[in-house]
């Protein structure tokens, strides 16, 4: 027999990709239930006020229109604001779809019609006459800055620490150093527009159960969301959804398509899909726009000596989304003296959702930059400076870093990138009539675990099988989870079944930050230890005593047997253990919880160096990211193809956050005028060129028990500074508004 | 679990439509204003062909229509009547895959993997097309289909081990 | 989208005696634009007479005098890859290659590439004021965020740009377009065929009600020499120009003997100034003679808060384009700025 070989860190292909190429993949609107109704969301058509009338009978007289729901004939619902709480709410009161004649916000669901088709659904709902009394409204971040205030403080706050207290003094600091730099920053709001449009199909099975196949991140959230509102016990509803079409944070939460199906599905007692148009992907949550004021100073060694960092972000009137943009100058240079500022405007707008990186890619595009340019006044190299500034601890919160292999990827990515070539003046490289310039930043995000549980069943085959309840938004949960399994027990990926995307199985959080594969992955490992330890108590009392005298540590698991590790001659297959077992599939689960005490000793986070070159056209002003390396230290890789796709991902999200993407607002209107893929740029494939990735070695004790930290957000944080850099270096402009425009360089 | 298809109940106005898809004849009866690509996943059950955005603007609906490669969300089904279209499902015989499918696995070429049909119809257009030479070329001739995941480069690198396949055979 | 009958046409005459039946009816070919505003419920036809099965009108073909007709219901991939149009017109090639994606142009006609409707967002939001889309509702677009809108020729009803490409090079290459229509049919020079928004923005083009287009003529001479199409926009491929320049030029050793310069993005209609033109024959071929003919086209742009940056930009482009033609193989795919 084979050595068995170590699933983790193989570039195992994703186990489903089958499946996608092939387009048998079902995603939440792919399901064909008989007698499902269509359902078409109506929205207000202005941004705050009241609807005064609501006529729906030019709707209601087409035959095969069954009914359009609006706040005046919708069910009774929950009362409590609670009962409307997701798993990622933020303080405040949730949205509640229909819930009276009041607008919000542009946009906003104000009715749905359900039809026999969804041709008839979405000509139904052209034929609306609705009435509005217009209020003044605010949509605008800059103009409102003055009524910024400290956010509230609520559950999301665990995951969303506050600023750090201030240290020094810093106004005394910065006025006594000899190299100073401020710098204003603006990034406008962003639509995180997953390719699939957000789709809930409610298969109604009577009796009060629900089969819901949902786009979510967290299919308990939604079925935990359901329950409450709709009064259901947990047990009739169940959430499914094994595909999901990209999501990026825009699922974390349950978006209003999910209430409308159920309430369209209990309120007919028949089955209805509600899918959103690429219009209506634009009237939920989004990446909040923000200002940012940095003033960063040095001594003439480069030490840094002062650091301030002010944050105002965009909330919605109803709840304080708040990100943790200000925290991270400080996890990176240990400034003696610090002021970190974190502040919210309230607007009429709906409230903000995670988008990639929340808070980091904001907050590290301003520090990254500022640094830059700390590094050009100083006369240093940007990559020296950020080495005379490295810390092994966290000065922020004075622990050390469970582990921090910065350092290498500052130089391994620098090596294969060749910053050696940089020249550090602007306007100095060229390559024909373009411009060329280098540009590196740092990035961090944190790396967390929450609790999850898992369940294991060995079966008479011999073939395992584990079940979780949590998604995979294309991140590869699958793939990775079967070979994290596979490793437990030494079988083969083909001889292990993850099963998930069902609220039926064991407990997962919302999948998003990051940390999927160290929260499920834990509950994974844990439960396949506790199966090794249970298969191998069975094979103990079996008759011939193959293990009389052998502990669980004396034993190894592999190929489907368990024998002696320095004895291979002294095994039983594991169809055999399960022969003994009265031939009944061995099944347990375990709760995986991360350990508090331990963690909170260190600071916890992955680490990336970005480094860039751009070509800019010196007339015309048309920039390319004509390459970038990432250099990325994340512990422990568990599949090296995948979470290089997962970096890829995030680089390019980098490009188009810096160069592509935004939602254009007309304040004068209170609404966003490019609510489709034509006029919001996300990058084609003629944008994007030569992408590298390296993954720096990091052993990681701490963090988990897989040493993992997630490769989700590592990828973008450090791309857009790391552009805006490239720039400067480029062209001598430093343009702190994103994205930026090529016009803003001409 | 595909299951009987509904009928519309408004039938006043639908006309026949037949479509070979995937070489199986389709005989439809739609109202005009239905799209190919609403024909395809809620009146004939092939769901493989994805809506992105349903304006034109995204590319997941690209469907091989009369050997062309088009977006089926901007085609009323009526408009077709009569025509050959190859979706995702129909690009290689059962139980086996493309080249470009084996490729898209191979180098990782999606992630969530909505994009991903029409990300593989179109390739199949373009390099029947057989005007795109170079790696600049295929990224601009596959630039009408969007990925958010950002496997760009994966796309590509799949597509270019194909064509370079292809060329070479 | 509304209800509405649909119809196929056997032929021109009887596309014309369909659409002759009374009420709101639309044309439909390759579908790219209308469907998508019929789907956005900005434009609500009774009716729909398809074009796309009448006989003729389906072919490229050299016409006795030199030039070439290109039919009105030939895809705009089908005509952009055509061998002749590549030979002889690669400026128009260029540009067709420049608009939308693959698969649109697969779809698209060359009649339809003219009737385009413009992609200004508040044309685009049924919810907001636009003289275009509801004449006497007011323009949303002067006050709002007009980073896309015109600079040249707008009025105070309507700053909308044109969108197509395509248009540019024909307007560059002087077609004219073939029209049938219940009286009869008529040859529109292209630079009377798009038109300036004045006090009436909702006309597009001076097309006459039920007309049909049913080819585009090109003249003999295609400048197939020294050409180049460049469009600079906010990603480097699928999306709408911010400025685009078609130029081709003549030459006699490096002295020009006749130019020809049209812009996108920038207008109501594709933009050609035929002073600069003429400013340019006899002049030598280089960047200073581009810069002054540049001057020449941008005279009267007016900018808006958000677009004021197009008029230099354009300026550059042209001279940039013309240096492009001199030098037709660095064209880039995507017509992206090269030399």
């Amino acid at each position: 027999m084979e050595p068995y070989k170590s699933q983790i860190g193989q570039p195992v292909s994703r186990l489903e990709g089958h499946l996608k190429v092939t387009g048998t993949a079902r995603y939440a609107g792919d399901y064909s239930v008989p007698g499902l109704l269509y359902g078409y969301v109506i929205n207000s058509t202005i941004t705050k006020g009241k609807i005064i009338s609501f006529d729906t009978s030019r709707a209601k007289a087409l035959p095969g229109v069954l009914e359009v729901f609006t706040h005046e004939n919708r069910p009774s619902l929950a009362w409590f604001d609670l009962q409307y709480a997701d798993m990622d709410a933020p303080p405040g009161s949730p949205f509640r779809p229909l819930q009276d004649a009041d607008i919000l916000y542009n946009g906003q669901p104000i009715g749905l019609v359900v039809a026999e088709t969804f041709e008839l659904a979405r000509y139904a709902a052209t034929l609306m006459d609705i009435e509005y009394e217009e209020e003044a409204f605010d949509t605008d971040l800059r103009s409102q800055q003055h009524l910024a205030r400290s956010p509230k403080i609520g559950m999301a706050t665990m995951l969303k620490p506050l600023p750090p207290k201030p240290k020094g003094n810093f106004e005394k600091a910065f006025n006594a150093s000899p190299n100073q730099v401020s710098a204003e920053f603006f990034h406008g709001t962003e639509h995180h527009n997953p390719l699939e449009l957000f789709a809930t199909t409610t298969v109604y099975e009577g009796k009060g159960k629900l089969t819901i196949y949902d786009k979510t991140q967290g299919t308990i959230n939604s079925q935990m969301y359901v329950a409450n509102i709709f009064g259901l016990k947990f047990k009739n509803v169940r959430v499914i959804s094994p595909y999901v079409g990209g999501a990026f944070g825009s699922a974390l939460r349950p978006q209003y398509q999910l209430f409308l199906s159920v309430m369209a599905a209990l309120k007919l007692e028949r089955s209805v899909l509600v899918t959103l148009d690429r219009h209506q992907m634009f009237t939920f949550g989004h990446r909040p726009p923000t200002v940012q004021r940095t003033r960063f100073s040095a001594d003439n060694n480069g030490i840094i000596t002062a650091l301030n960092h002010l944050a105002i972000g965009e909330t919605s009137r109803f709840e304080d989304y708040t990100e943790v943009v200000v925290n991270w100058s400080h996890m990176l240079y240990p400034a003696a003296n610090t002021l970190m500022q974190y502040k919210l405007v309230e607007l009429d707008v709906y409230s903000p959702l995670d988008m990639r990186a929340p808070g980091g890619v904001t907050g590290m595009h301003a520090i990254e930059s500022t640094i830059d340019e700390l590094a050009h006044k100083s006369k240093i190299d940007p990559l020296q400076l950020r080495l005379t500034n490295y810390t092994e601890i966290d000065v922020s919160l004075n622990r050390p870093y469970s582990s921090k292999e910065l350092r290498e990827c500052y130089l391994q990515g620098a090596e294969k990138f060749g910053w050696d070539k940089r020249n550090p003046e602007p306007r100095s490289m060229r390559r024909g009539n373009k411009l060329v310039g280098y540009g590196m930043a740092t990035g961090i995000w944190e790396a967390n675990q929450l609790p999850a549980k898992a369940e294991a069943i060995l079966t008479g085959d011999g073939k395992l099988k584990i079940n979780s309840a949590v998604t995979d938004i294309g991140t590869g949960t699958l793939t990775v989870m079967t070979q994290i399994a596979a490793d437990e027990l030494g079988l083969p990926v083909e001889d292990v079944e993850f099963a998930y995307g069902d609220s039926k199985k064991p407990f997962a959080p919302i999948q998003g930050g990051s940390f999927t594969v160290s929260t499920v992955g834990s509950a994974v490992k844990a439960v396949g230890a506790a199966m090794r330890k249970k298969l191998f108590s069975i094979a103990k009392k079996m008759k011939g005593g193959v293990f009389d005298g052998a502990d669980l540590k004396d034993v190894s698991f592999e190929g489907g047997r368990v024998f002696i590790t320095n004895d291979r001659s002294r095994s039983v297959s594991f169809q055999e253990i399960i022969a003994a077992n009265d031939n009944k599939p061995v099944k347990l689960s375990k709760f995986s919880v991360p350990s508090i005490l331990k963690l909170k000793k260190y600071s916890r986070a992955a680490h990336s160096a970005v480094f860039v070159e751009v070509e800019v056209d010196e007339e015309l002003g048309v920039i390319n990211v004509t390459r970038a390396v990432t250099a990325v230290a994340a512990g422990k890789i568990i599949n090296p193809k995948t979470a290089r796709s997962q970096i890829l991902g995030g680089m390019i999200w980098g490009i188009s956050k810096a160069l592509r993407e935004e939602t254009i607002q007309d304040d004068g209107l209170g609404k966003y005028m490019n609510q489709n893929l034509s006029e919001y740029h996300i990058p084609v494939h003629a944008d994007i060129h030569e992408l590298d990735v390296i993954f720096v070695d990091e052993k990681d004790t701490v963090v988990n028990e897989l040493g993992t930290k997630g490769v989700g957000e590592i990828g973008i944080v450090g791309m857009p500074p790391a552009i805006t850099n490239a720039i400067f270096n480029a062209t001598g402009k430093r343009i702190n508004q994103l994205p930026i425009h090529f016009d803003m360089l001409l | 679990m595909l299951t009987e298809l509904t009928e519309p109940t408004t039938l006043k106005a639908s006309q026949p439509v037949n479509l070979v898809v995937n070489g199986t004849p389709l005989q439809l009866n739609l109202l005009p204003w239905v799209s190919l690509l609403d024909a395809l996943r809620d009146y004939s059950g092939l769901t493989g062909t994805k809506k992105g955005c349903d304006h034109g603007q995204c590319g997941a609906c690209t469907v091989i229509c009369d050997g062309k490669r088009v977006l089926s969300c901007l085609s009323l089904a009526v408009s077709k009547d009569g025509s050959e279209i190859t979706t995702i499902e129909g690009i290689a015989p059962e139980g086996d895959l493309h080249p470009l499918q084996k490729a898209f696995i191979e180098h990782d070429a999606f992630q969530c993997g909505y994009c991903t049909p029409g990300q593989i119809c179109s390739a199949i257009g373009m390099m029947k097309e057989g005007k795109a030479k170079t790696r600049a070329e295929v990224k601009e001739l596959m630039s009408g289909n969007l990925c958010r995941c950002g496997a760009n480069t994966n796309i590509i690198d799949a597509i270019m081990e194909v064509q370079n396949q292809s060329v070479h055979e | 989208m509304n209800n509405f009958t649909y119809k196929r046409a056997e032929s021109i005459e009887d596309a014309l005696a369909q659409n002759n039946s009374g009420g709101n009816s639309s044309y439909l070919a390759g579908g790219t634009n209308l469907v998508d505003l019929m789907k956005y419920d900005l434009t609500r036809p009774d009716s729909l007479v398809d074009l796309n099965r009448v006989d003729g009108h389906h072919e490229i073909y050299e016409t006795p005098e030199g030039g070439l007709l290109l039919g009105a219901f030939v895809t705009n991939a089908d005509t952009a890859w055509h061998p002749i149009v590549e030979e002889r017109y690669p400026l128009l090639s260029k540009a067709i290659l420049a608009g939308a994606s693959a698969q649109i142009r697969n779809m698209a006609t060359n009649g339809g590439n003219l009737l385009q409707r413009t992609r200004c967002y508040y044309f685009y939001d049924a919810n907001v004021p636009c003289n275009k889309r509801e004449p006497g509702s007011g323009c949303s677009a002067i006050p709002g965020y007009n980073r896309i809108m015109a600079i040249l020729g707008t009025s105070e009803s309507c700053i909308a740009v044109f969108p197509s490409d395509m248009c540019v090079g024909l307007a560059a290459l002087d077609a004219t377009v073939h029209v049938e229509g219940p009286t009869g049919s008529r040859s529109i020079p292209f630079a009377d065929f798009h038109r300036l928004p004045g006090d009436t923005p909702e006309i597009d083009n001076t097309l006459l009600p039920g007309e049909i287009i049913t080819g585009i003529e090109l003249p003999a001479n295609g400048f197939s020499k020294n050409y180049s199409y460049l469009k600079l926009r906010d990603r480097n491929s699928y999306a709408f120009a911010l400025v685009s320049v078609a130029t081709g030029l003549e030459l006699d050793g490096n002295v020009i003997r006749e130019a020809r310069i049209a812009l996108g993005g920038v207008a109501h209609k594709p933009w050609r100034v035929r002073e600069a033109e003429e400013f340019l024959a006899g002049k030598t071929a280089d960047a200073a003679s581009f810069g002054q003919a540049a001057e020449i086209i941008l005279r009267g742009a007016v900018g808006f808060p958000h677009n004021a940056f197009k008029i230099e930009l354009a300026k550059r482009a042209i001279v940039r384009n013309c240096m492009m033609a001199l030098d037709p193989e660095s064209q880039l795919p995507g017509a992206q700025p090269s030399v």
